[in-house]
Order: structure tokens, then sequence, then C-alpha cells
């Protein structure tokens, strides 16, 4: 069961960890299924575990990447202080820009928590054994990973979920930009919101040709919003039969 | 005789070399002062790996083996470069090789060796621009003077590179010839070349030869001592000011403004009521004024090498967009500010500056719209450039100062603000959990 933070506060026992969800896990019906996956991860792991629920509000980084610093002040301090009630201590997140915000903007702000994001929180419960990860599904099947933007290349994280795709026994084909060299997929600085600009191309098209070239039938992500995109420049080629997105977390809860 | 003439010329050279590097250091003085807290051993330490060790040039291993020969005849060529002024200023000949001993012959053997590797590197160069045409070097923003700036330096260091081996390939006959005057210095390409191209010319000659040679190195060198200012090559000196004055945040994280935090807390009853001002507050930044110094210092090492364009996701898929043009304007527009300044009347001076035109008369909002801020440009420039942090200062002024955004933008804010989400959303935020 999945409670909030409130509903905590009247029991003895304290969750160990927030799940912060963020605006798309929240009401993005593909980003939801993530969330889902995440919790029942968390559930068989035996982790006691809370999320905001009601009293959580989107991060602010789309509004402060986008140049309103005003509406991301307004959100993050009230997010801070929903927090400090709380007397939060760590929190995981299954989107590296809620992870990049609340791990590096909010403690000029006051606001300071161990923050991980859930690939590295996933990866910390498998090597110590708290949950098994099978090959299952997921053996032997070439699968490629992207980076995204704000765990990879803005927080230096390429190791957790590639020991992830190791566990689950796949075959990772990587693409010809990886890593430090990972092509965005499109959606940062608050570009989800609203058209490209004027160009020859979508960048979302661009990253799943490079996806398709590296052969593999599975595309692995961990950001709800590059999900989003790589999906949609899949549709736009007409192989989204033949490829999936996959968050690492639901590769994960298949094969637990 | 000589000598008058070189003190003459050097004196000339050093006073015009010093204004404008003058000039370069009061632009930049123009920014806003930044945060360079931080360990300085840890700045120091970045300094050495980064910009004197090269370090993120070897993310293209073939192109920085090319710019590492370059390098590194330049360093040792200060050395050289030594000797010429006291050669120069009492009339002598191979000065330190008096001194040196044998020191001096491994010193002069490194030059030329990396004179000939640096000449290869530069031809390579010249092509990878003129015949290859890569694309990083032949987008819009370098048609016209940005190209022919590469090139006078690159042509300007083959001309450098000939006036060593004349000067050499003389004087390593002169040796033989003339040993009370042309002390023995092994010179390992010389001692080809030198009998190859002047062989069988009688000492007269030769001594001309040498001297043209000489000369020819001498007054390439203090050419570009004047032109670096006023070119993308400035980068020689200003990557190590660069590198060090890296800003102590990390990546993820956009400079707070607290004016706003100490408004936004009062609003929600957090803090006191901000002292109230007749100023109109300006955020973010729209001219050289409101960035900051270091923004502008990123602005003049810049050597438009076009790394962070050619990984820009914005600018790959055709976008107007690109991270090395974002520094070029910077850094033309600081120019433009400081002539002004410069030359203007002292009744103007009395006045803050004001010519009717902003950085967004060189950088468009369209531009600025289409950055992703996923900071590739970031990750790919090898003197620690940042592109994105300024085009997310611009992207706050248009925002906040101006109150004018993207037209999609506007409804994002709008639902933020009032419902905390990206979204105009019907449900509850937890209503997830029960579907
Ligand atoms: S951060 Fe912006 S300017 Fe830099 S590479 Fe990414 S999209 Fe281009
Ligand atoms: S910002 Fe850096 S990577 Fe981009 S052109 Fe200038 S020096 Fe090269």
């Amino acid at each position: 069961m999945i409670r909030t933070m409130s509903e905590w506060a009247g029991s003895d026992a304290q969750p160990e960890v927030l799940y912060w969800v963020g605006c798309a896990g929240s009401y993005d019906a593909r980003a939801q299924k993530v969330a889902k996956s995440f919790c029942a991860i968390l559930e068989k792991a035996g982790i006691r575990f809370a999320i905001l629920g009601q009293e959580e509000k989107c991060t602010g980084d789309p509004a402060r990447r986008a140049g309103n610093e005003f509406v991301f002040q307004m959100l993050a301090l009230q997010n801070i202080e929903t927090l400090n009630a709380y007397n939060v201590k760590t929190i995981v997140t299954a989107c590296p820009h809620c992870f990049n915000t609340l791990k590096n903007e909010y403690p000029a702000l006051g606001g300071n928590y161990e923050v991980m994001h859930h690939t590295q929180y996933l990866n910390q419960l498998f090597s110590t054994g708290k949950i098994k990860i099978s090959g299952g599904a997921f053996k032997g099947k070439k699968i490629t990973y992207h980076d995204s933007c704000y765990l990879g290349r803005v927080n230096g994280e390429y190791e957790a979920p590639r020991a992830l795709i190791e566990a689950l026994d796949a075959d990772l084909h990587e693409m010809k930009r990886s890593k430090a060299n990972g092509l965005c997929c499109g959606a940062g600085g608050a570009q989800m919101f609203k058209e490209d600009e004027p160009g020859d191309k979508r960048i979302n098209l661009e990253r799943a040709e490079e996806a398709l070239e590296s052969g593999a039938k599975v595309i692995a992500a961990n950001c709800p919003w590059c999900i989003t995109m790589l999906t949609d420049g899949l549709k736009a080629m007409d192989k989204q039969d033949e490829v999936m997105v996959y968050d690492l977390s639901e590769m994960i809860i298949q094969n637990i | 005789m000589a000598s008058i003439v070189f003190i003459i010329i050097s004196g000339a050279v050093f006073f015009f070399a010093f204004k404008a590097f003058r000039e370069v250091y009061q632009n930049i003085q123009l920014g806003k002062s930044f945060d360079s807290s931080g360990k300085p051993s840890e700045r120091w330490r970045d300094v050495l790996l980064i910009a004197f060790g090269q370090k993120k040039m070897f993310d293209r291993p073939i192109a920085a083996f090319f710019h590492l020969f370059i390098y590194l005849a330049f360093l040792f060529t200060q050395v050289e470069l030594i000797e010429i002024f006291i050669d120069g200023i009492f009339g002598t000949h191979r000065f330190l090789a008096h001194y040196l001993g044998v020191f001096y012959d491994v010193i002069i053997g490194f030059i030329e060796v990396l004179s000939l590797l640096a000449l290869v590197a530069t031809v390579i160069f010249l092509a990878r621009r003129n015949l290859l045409r890569l694309p990083r070097f032949t987008k819009s923003e370098l048609l016209g003077w940005p190209q022919q700036d590469a090139n006078i330096i690159l042509l300007g260091e083959i001309l450098l590179v000939f006036g060593i081996f004349t000067m050499n390939g003389a004087d390593h006959l002169l040796q033989n010839l003339q040993p009370e005057h042309y002390p023995q210095v092994a010179l390992p390409i010389s001692h080809i070349t030198g009998p190859i191209l002047f062989g069988g010319l009688d000492v007269s000659t030769l001594q001309i030869i040498e001297r043209l040679g000489w000369w020819q190195h001498v007054l390439v060198v203090f050419g570009f001592m004047i032109y670096l200012p006023y070119s993308k090559h400035l980068h020689i000196f200003l990557a190590f000011p660069n590198v060090y004055f890296r800003p102590e945040r990390s990546r993820g994280e956009m400079e707070n403004i607290p004016t706003i935090t100490a408004e936004v807390k009062s609003m929600f009853g957090l803090g006191p009521e901000p002292a109230v001002t007749d100023e109109i507050p300006v955020f973010g930044a729209n001219d050289i004024f409101s960035l900051s110094k270091k923004n502008l210092l990123d602005a003049y090492t810049c050597t438009e090498c076009g790394r962070c364009t050619s990984v820009c996701p914005a600018n790959l898929t055709g976008k107007k967009l690109s991270p090395r043009k974002i520094m070029m304007d910077v850094r033309d527009r600081a120019t433009e500010v400081g002539k002004k300044m410069r030359t203007s009347s002292k009744a103007e001076k009395s006045e803050p500056f004001s010519d009717g035109k902003s950085l967004f008369d060189y950088i468009s909002r369209e531009e600025i719209r289409a950055c992703t801020s996923c900071n590739a440009c970031v990750e790919a420039c090898p003197v620690l450039i940042n592109p994105l942090d300024i085009i997310l200062q611009l992207r706050r002024y248009e925002v906040l100062t101006e109150s004018q955004t993207a037209e999609a933008w506007t409804p994002m804010f709008t639902s933020l603000e009032n419902q905390g989400c990206v979204w105009q959303v019907p449900q509850e935020r937890d209503a997830w959990i029960h579907s």
C-alpha cells in the first residue's frame, strides 16, 4: 500500500525514504506505470516509504529553466516547508530533473536532503541483496540505454543504471553517443512544454533514429520525459511496435 | 644599429600590445563580480590538468595531438624568446648557449623537432578548415572575419616556423665556417635541411640569410603580440585564468536570486517584508553589464573551435541556436561597448552607458528558446566555457524583466503557479495510487 507522509504521521513507525513522484509520475499515464512499478519494487524489498501526495508540488525545474525564477521559488519554498515539516532526510525520485533540483538547487533555499535517483536506489537495493534480479524476460536481449542529461552529464551517474542492465543479463548495445556524449532527447530546459523552435528536424527523432541504429529492440531509460520523447520519435518512424521504451524499474519488476 | 632598430620596434610593440590587452581587461571588468570562493589548491590543480595539461582536449584525440604539437612548440619557444630579446638588445648571438651548455642543445633541439611537428599540424589544420571544410568550421557564425582570423593565425604560424628553419639552417652552416662567432649547437632538423637549402653559399650571404630568418621570426612574434587581443587566439593566455575561475557551483545548479527568495518568503509569511526601493529591479541579463565578469572572460577565452556547437542537439537538428555564436556575440558586444565607452565624452561618462542596443540585438529570442539545457556544450568545451549559463540568464531577463516568453510557456507558468503542476490538471495529485 502506498501511504502519504501525513498518513504515516499518525503511526509509530516512520518511513525510511520519501518517494518523490513528480508531475509526470502523478499525472502522465505512461509515467504512472513507472511510478507503480517502482512502488511495487519498494514493497517487495520491504522498504517503508511514503509519498507527499497532495502536498507535493512540481519541484519548479521547468519554470526555472524557462527563466521564471519567481514561480520556481514559489514552488521550491513551499516544497521545502513541507519537507522540513516532516523532517524528511532521504528522498528518492524517478525523474532526473526532480532529482537534480532537489539535490543541487534546494540546498541554497534551505532544503538539505540526501537525494537519490531511483536507478541509484535500485542499484543499492540490488547490491545489498534487498532485491534479487534475475535474467528472465531480458536475458540475452539486445538493449540500448539512453543517458538522460540530468542524471548523466549533469550529475555524473552513468554506472548505476548500467549495473542494473547487467543484472538483468541483457546484451547492452551502446548508442553512438552515450555517457558524457549522450544526445539529449529534446525535452529538457522546459522544451517538453512547447514546440521545437524552427529547424530541420525534431531532436527526439534524431535520438530515436540513433537508438534504432544500435539494433536494440528495447530502449532502457531513466526519465519520464525521455520516455515520452523517445516513444514519440519511434511513432514518427512507425516503429513503436518493434522497439519498446521502458523505464528501468519496469524492467526490474518483471524479473524480480 | 640593429640593436637600436630592435629596441625601437619592440618598444612600440609592447606599447600597442599593452594597450590592447588592457582594453580587453577593461571590457571584462564591465561585468558583475562573481563567486570565486573555493579552495585555491583545487583551482590550481584544474589549471594544471585542464589548461596546462589540455586534459579535455583529448576527448578528441587526433585533433588534440596536432594541437599539442603547436602548443608545446609555443611553450618551448618562450625560452628562445628570452634569448631573442637579449640578443636583439645587446647584439649578441645565441647568448644563452654560452651559459646553458648541453641543456641549451636539448631545448633548441626540442624546439626544432616541435616546430616541424607544429608545421605539419598547422598545414593539417588549414586543410581541415579550407579543404575538408569540417562542418564545425563552416557554420554560418564563422563566415567572414572569424574564418579569416583562424587562417591568419595559421599562416602566421607557418611563417614563424619558416623563420626558425631559415635562421637555424644558415646558422648550422656558419657554425662550421666561423666557429668563433657561431657557437656549436646541435640542430636535429637544420643539420639536414641547412645544407640542402643553403649549402655552398658564401659566408656573407649566409649571414644575411641568418639575419633575415631571425628577423622574420621576431617580427611574426611581434605581430602576434599585437594581433592576439583582437583575435580568437587569445585563448593561449586566457585559458589559464578561465579555468582557474571556474564556477564552484555544480553544473546542475542555477545561480540563486536572493532578492526573489526574500520576496517570495515574505509573500508566504516566511520572512520580513523586503525593503521598498524606487529602483525597478532588473533580473537576468540583457547586456554585458548584467552578465558576470566570468561570462565575459569566457567570451574572450573562446577559441571558436565549435566543439560545443557540434554536440548541441538544437544546432544538430537545424535550429538557429549555436552555443559558439552565443560566446562570439557576447565578446563582440563587450568589445563594442568597451570601445564606445572609451571614446565617449566626459558628460556621457557620468551617465550610465546606453547606446540603445543590447545583447538581444545580437542574439535572437529564437536562439535562446531552442536550448534544452542539456549541458552538452558545457561538457564539450576544452577550456570550461559555459554558454548555457548565459542563455539561461537571457531567458530570465525575458521572463522576469520584460514579461515575455515563448507562447506555450505562459500556460505552463500559470498551472505551476495555481496548481503546482506543469499541466492544468483536473484531479488530485495522488489519484494515480487508486487507478
Ligand atoms: S545546453 Fe543548450 S546550447 Fe548547450 S548544447 Fe544543450 S541545447 Fe545546445
Ligand atoms: S565555447 Fe568552448 S567549445 Fe565552444 S567554440 Fe568556444 S572554446 Fe570551443
